[in-house]
């Protein structure tokens, strides 16, 4: 039998703030979290742009061993996820006795590698590369370090899907739960911040060059747009069957009704309105609302011509003009693996407080944006049910629907 | 002798090492004398070796292996080690 499938507990780590108060004002006040970099003109990337997050010093939290393994997503990932775990009311003595499971998404460990590989390059001797960076290097950094950390023992793994991994990892988690397999897993997006992780997507040129004004260079929508901005941080969204939440008396933040999901099968890096279209549908399919029953779409756009203009195709053709919509990327820019996750923790705080943050930047339509409802400033609203949409590279397309309970 | 470019007798030496090794394991310095067991002491794991090898590179410039750690139960044991390494 189908189990329902809740959210007991978030945390966040991000551009616009280190904790979800921090987040919930900043998204109220519309304020990015976007900044120049002179470490990215320096290294030779095209746009020194990115969102900033400090790197948190986890030695009064942590063991000499437990920090070894943890580079940037590991770190960052375990922040969110202690602040997620306190809200749910989780703690390790719970944890170690219960069927509590881990599906990160992440898709890069770039700099933990160069770091080793230049070590070992320099010292001519691989074990001068020290104990923690296998740790740090797999691509499952985060699930290894923090079921370690927390003493899980149920699901234990990551999921790639690029820009939509977070996205994916609560959709993986949802179907675990939903049939029975699991009573909680811990899901959630990690994203590194430095610059080794995004040389190679600077290269493309699809960053913005506005570097004279940062915080208005993340336009999604917006007919002026140059491009996207990268960020980074960790979102966690611990997911519950109902009935272990009320049987242990667990805030229910929301309920997980719908998970759909396509690929594109087509262009690596372009996205297809096609694809995307099949993704909504099949969300709204599975959760069994009309689109009238959706008060709020976190769009995917990230601040791209080709990207934006899709998606927004893809909304006015299932949703038609009403539904309101707004990229929180104007605001913290393309978290990509976190995106999926973070997204969700943002709509859920919006959920909570009754409001729609901004579509910040969105000063000039083109054809396609004026076609849907997109919202550019704060607009006090209550949501009972919301719709996320992640898109990533390789055609992935992610999309998850939640209602208050 | 010179150590990464500093001249140092051998008391400095232990005490460069007491230090270091307090540093990284995150223990009391004095703990670090040469009747105590050096993996009690430090609490090493299979992984720590490694990084002891690692710490022992970076702060006296010497290459110890694995192997060498067979005959080590003391920082005594340790110590001798080290200075044969360095040919004090």
């Amino acid at each position: 039998m189908s189990q329902r499938v809740v959210v007991t507990g978030i945390g966040i780590y991000s551009c616009l703030g280190q904790n979800l108060g921090e987040v919930t004002q900043s998204l109220y006040a519309g304020k990015s979290g976007i900044v120049f970099d002179q470490q990215r003109k320096d290294f030779g990337f095209r746009s020194a742009l990115t969102g900033m997050v400090q790197e948190p010093d986890l030695k009064n939290q942590l063991s000499r061993r437990q920090r070894l393994g943890m580079h940037q997503p590991a770190i960052y990932a375990y922040v969110a996820t202690k602040e997620a775990l306190d809200m749910s009311g989780l703690d390790i003595d719970f944890l170690e006795k219960s069927e509590t499971g881990i599906i990160f998404g992440n898709d890069s460990t770039a700099a933990s590698i160069i770091e080793a590989v230049d070590r070992a390059k320099e010292k001519k001797d691989t074990t001068l590369i020290g104990s923690g960076a296998i740790f740090q290097n797999m691509n499952s950094t985060v699930n290894m370090n923090l079921s370690t950390i927390f003493k899980l023992k149920g699901i234990n793994f990551t999921l790639s899907a690029a820009c939509a991994s977070g996205s994916h990892s609560i959709g993986m988690g949802y179907l675990m739960i939903s049939q029975g397999l699991q009573e909680r897993v811990i899901c959630g997006g990690a994203q590194e911040i430095n610059p080794s992780s995004m040389a190679s997507f600077d290269g493309l040129g699809t960053f913005s060059v506005r570097e004279s004004e940062p915080q208005k260079a993340s336009r999604p929508f917006d007919k002026d747009r140059d491009g996207l901005i990268p960020s980074g941080g960790a979102a966690t969204v611990i997911l519950e069957s109902y009935e272990a939440a009320v049987k242990r008396g667990a805030p229910i933040l929301a309920e997980l009704i719908g998970y759909g999901f396509s690929s594109n099968g087509d262009h690596i890096s372009n996205p297809s309105v096609d694809g995307q279209i099949r993704s909504l549908r099949m969300a709204l399919k599975q959760a069994q609302v009309t689109t009238h029953e959706i008060d709020y779409i976190n769009a995917h756009a990230t601040s791209t011509v080709v990207g934006d203009g899709s998606e927004a195709k893809a909304i006015y053709e299932v949703f038609g003009a009403d539904v309101p919509v707004s990229s929180t990327k104007s605001m913290t820019g393309h978290e990509c693996w976190m995106a999926g996750a973070s997204e969700i923790v943002y709509s859920i705080l919006m959920m909570q407080h009754s409001f729609i943050a901004p579509n910040i930047n969105f000063e000039n339509p083109d054809e396609d944006s004026a076609r849907i409802n997109i919202i550019p400033e704060t607009k006090q609203q209550p949501i009972d049910c919301f719709l996320s949409n992640s898109f990533g590279f390789g055609g992935t397309n992610s999309t998850l629907i939640l209602k208050k309970v | 002798m010179y150590i990464n470019d500093v001249k140092m007798n051998w008391e400095e030496v232990i005490e460069e090492t007491r230090d270091f090794l307090s540093e990284e394991f995150e223990i009391d310095r004095n703990l670090i004398l040469p009747e105590n067991n050096l993996k009690d002491t430090l609490d090493l794991d299979s992984l720590d070796y490694v990084d002891l090898v690692v710490l022992i590179e970076e702060n006296l410039n010497i290459k110890i292996t694995g192997e060498d750690f067979k005959e080590i139960v003391t920082f005594g044991d340790f110590f001798k080690l080290v200075r044969k390494k360095l040919a004090l």
